[in-house]
């Protein structure tokens, strides 16, 4: 333990964990090839493109794409705002109930997703708001904030208050201080957590179930198959554009942090 | 934030003029300034999120009538009663084991990645076993949980490993056993464990990690020196300064495992979890009473959880 080497036990233990972690997910590649239709046969009795057509020309499945991309823009749109607003707020200056505002925006993701679920809809019955896409954002909008913020906050506390100093003493106002010092300065930050928060509300179900009515999003339809399965083989290929899909946002977001203090996805 | 008075600057364009004057009045009033960054999001998360808990806290003080399955809107501590029948209490029961089973399990299997990664990767290596983790974590959710029903299923690859070694009879055994096992592992309480333990473990290995490499190699170097054996130092020097880091990865997966419903749904035998009480109670079941209750079980179990964390000194270095 106390060499530069790791020892083989220990080797042999971080190896079989990372592939506890990663050969699960392989298989659902291999999977939305198999030529079989009713069961989880293993290994598939043949290969086929034919899954990829019959998924193409699926209505429902285009359908709640569409919708978990729409929820997810407009979440990480306003999440955006909100977690830099606070983000700004907090890092910036010392007041009265800082703690407790961290706290707040830590809460939604804090507790289990089922009871911001039900309390969400709780209140949603109790104020007579009828479902729609606007209760689902809600909902999404409400833990996406967290993602930005913790990002944003790492960027606000690294960035020097003399620049924004600075620049208003050269002559600049808040607004031109804003545009031209503070957002160059977090703008990458502020990408990473969208991108982030982007990629939690595309993949989130537990929440949606209880605030979508009758309306699916991705996970929602993927939920239903894995419940009520109607055409197996759709389902894998699904399963397979949906890890390649969320694959993209936290490659993105690993490049953009590379070589700092790495924030992404901590707290997710 | 120190305070420098800045006059409106004299070439500032006339259209500018509106925007200077509201920018110095904010760069002198910085409480102002405070205000209107503050009010959006505390207006967002204290209304409909604060207020949505509220509305629920609220629910688990009605009750509902039994006859006509109205909900009373008198305050009782009736609905709470209701948490301690047995067949509720043995709901709650089952799903904290299980969380703590989780926690067990994923603090052992994310010890050893953990510690690679902070201790030995180094370049490449480093930045294959960040990925190595951060893109499981956030793999859908569902592709996961679906992932395992291909592998746990009685036709699938896990069946198909132990013919291959001749170890069919070991499966059978282990699945006729009373408590754990199943028709399958798809519908036992072993294969909603394994499932749990897959999902969450990336959340432990992340706060492990972050513990590890606070600690100086040079401590571990000392222990050998003055005779320690590897466990030895595992023990008493290397596990004591990683356990704020174990705490921290312990809260996620409690709290993940007691606020899921779709895995013991999907993967697992019929009797509930505390989640799935809640989704049948306000949705088939329109017990929206009982429903709040069983919600405010983790609420309180993982403020309890949160206190005693704080009280062992887990937040202090993190």
């Amino acid at each position: 333990m106390h060499s530069d080497r790791a020892s083989l036990k220990l080797k042999i233990a971080a190896a079989a964990g990372l592939l506890f972690l990663h050969l699960p997910i392989l298989l659902i590649f291999v999977y939305a090839f198999t030529t079989e239709e009713k069961s989880f046969q293993w290994p598939p009795p043949g290969y086929t493109l034919k899954w990829f057509a019959a998924t193409w020309d699926r209505p429902d499945v285009w359908e709640a794409m569409g919708l978990s991309l729409k929820v997810a823009a407009i979440s990480t749109l306003l999440a955006m705002i909100l977690g830099t607003l606070c983000a700004a707020a907090v890092s910036r200056t010392k007041f009265f109930g800082r703690e407790s505002i961290s706290l707040l925006v830590i809460l939604p993701i804090a507790l289990p997703g089922v009871v911001t679920g039900i309390a969400l809809r709780s209140a949603f019955s109790i104020a007579e708001v009828p479902f729609s896409t606007w209760t689902i954002v809600l909902g999404h909008a409400t833990f996406c904030v967290v993602i930005v913020y913790n990002n944003a906050v790492a960027r606000f506390r690294r960035t020097s208050g003399s620049l924004i100093e600075a620049s208003m003493d050269l002559g600049a106002n808040l607004f031109q201080t804003l545009r031209y010092v503070i957002l160059p300065n977090i703008a990458t930050a502020l990408v990473v957590g969208g991108m982030l928060a982007f990629a939690l509300s595309f993949d989130e179900v537990i929440v949606t179930t209880f605030t979508a009515g009758q309306q699916q999003t991705l996970p929602i339809w993927m939920l239903e198959e894995l419940v009520r399965p109607r055409e197996r083989p759709v389902t894998n290929v699904v399963a397979m554009v949906v890890v390649l899909v969320t694959l993209l946002p936290i490659l993105g977001a690993y490049y953009l942090t590379r070589g700092t203090e790495a924030v992404a996805g901590q707290g997710k | 934030m120190t305070m420098v008075q800045t006059t409106p600057s004299a070439q500032a364009a006339p259209s500018e003029g509106v925007l200077t004057r509201i920018s110095d009045t904010l760069w002198r009033r910085p409480t102002l300034l405070l205000l209107i960054l503050l009010t959006p999001p505390a207006l967002w998360l204290g209304i409909i999120y604060l207020g949505s808990l509220f509305a629920l806290l609220l629910q688990s003080f009605f009750s509902i009538d039994h006859f006509t399955g109205l909900i009373n809107h008198e305050f009782t501590l009736a609905t709470y009663a209701e948490l301690f029948t047995p067949a509720n209490f043995d709901i709650i029961r089952r799903t904290v084991g299980m969380a703590a089973l989780v926690t067990v399990a994923s603090a052992v299997i994310a010890f050893p990645i953990a510690y690679y990664a902070a201790r030995y990767a180094k370049g490449a290596w480093r930045a294959l076993f960040y990925l190595g983790i951060m893109m499981p974590l956030w793999s859908s959710y569902l592709v996961k949980v679906y992932a395992w029903k291909l592998i746990l299923a009685k036709e699938g690859i896990l069946t198909w490993i132990f013919e291959g070694l001749h170890l069919t009879w070991l499966l059978d055994a282990y699945l006729a056993l009373p408590v754990i096992g199943g028709n399958s592992l798809s519908v036992s309480p072993t294969g909603t464990f394994l499932v749990f333990v897959y999902v969450w473990l990336p959340y432990m290995v992340l706060p492990i990690q972050a513990a590890l490499e606070r600690v100086p190699t040079s401590m571990l170097e000392a222990s050998g020196d003055l005779g320690a054996k590897p466990a030895q130092t595992f023990r008493h020097v290397l596990l004591p300064l990683a356990l704020p880091g174990v705490i921290a990865g312990s809260i996620f997966t409690f709290s993940l495992t007691l606020g899921d419903y779709i895995i013991p749904q999907i993967i697992g035998t019929s009797r509930l979890f505390i989640g799935q009480a809640v989704y049948q109670h306000q949705g088939i079941a329109g017990n929206i009473p009982l429903a709040a209750a069983f919600a405010v079980v983790p609420i309180v179990i993982m403020g309890v959880y949160l206190w005693t964390a704080k009280r062992m000194g887990a937040f202090d270095a993190l």
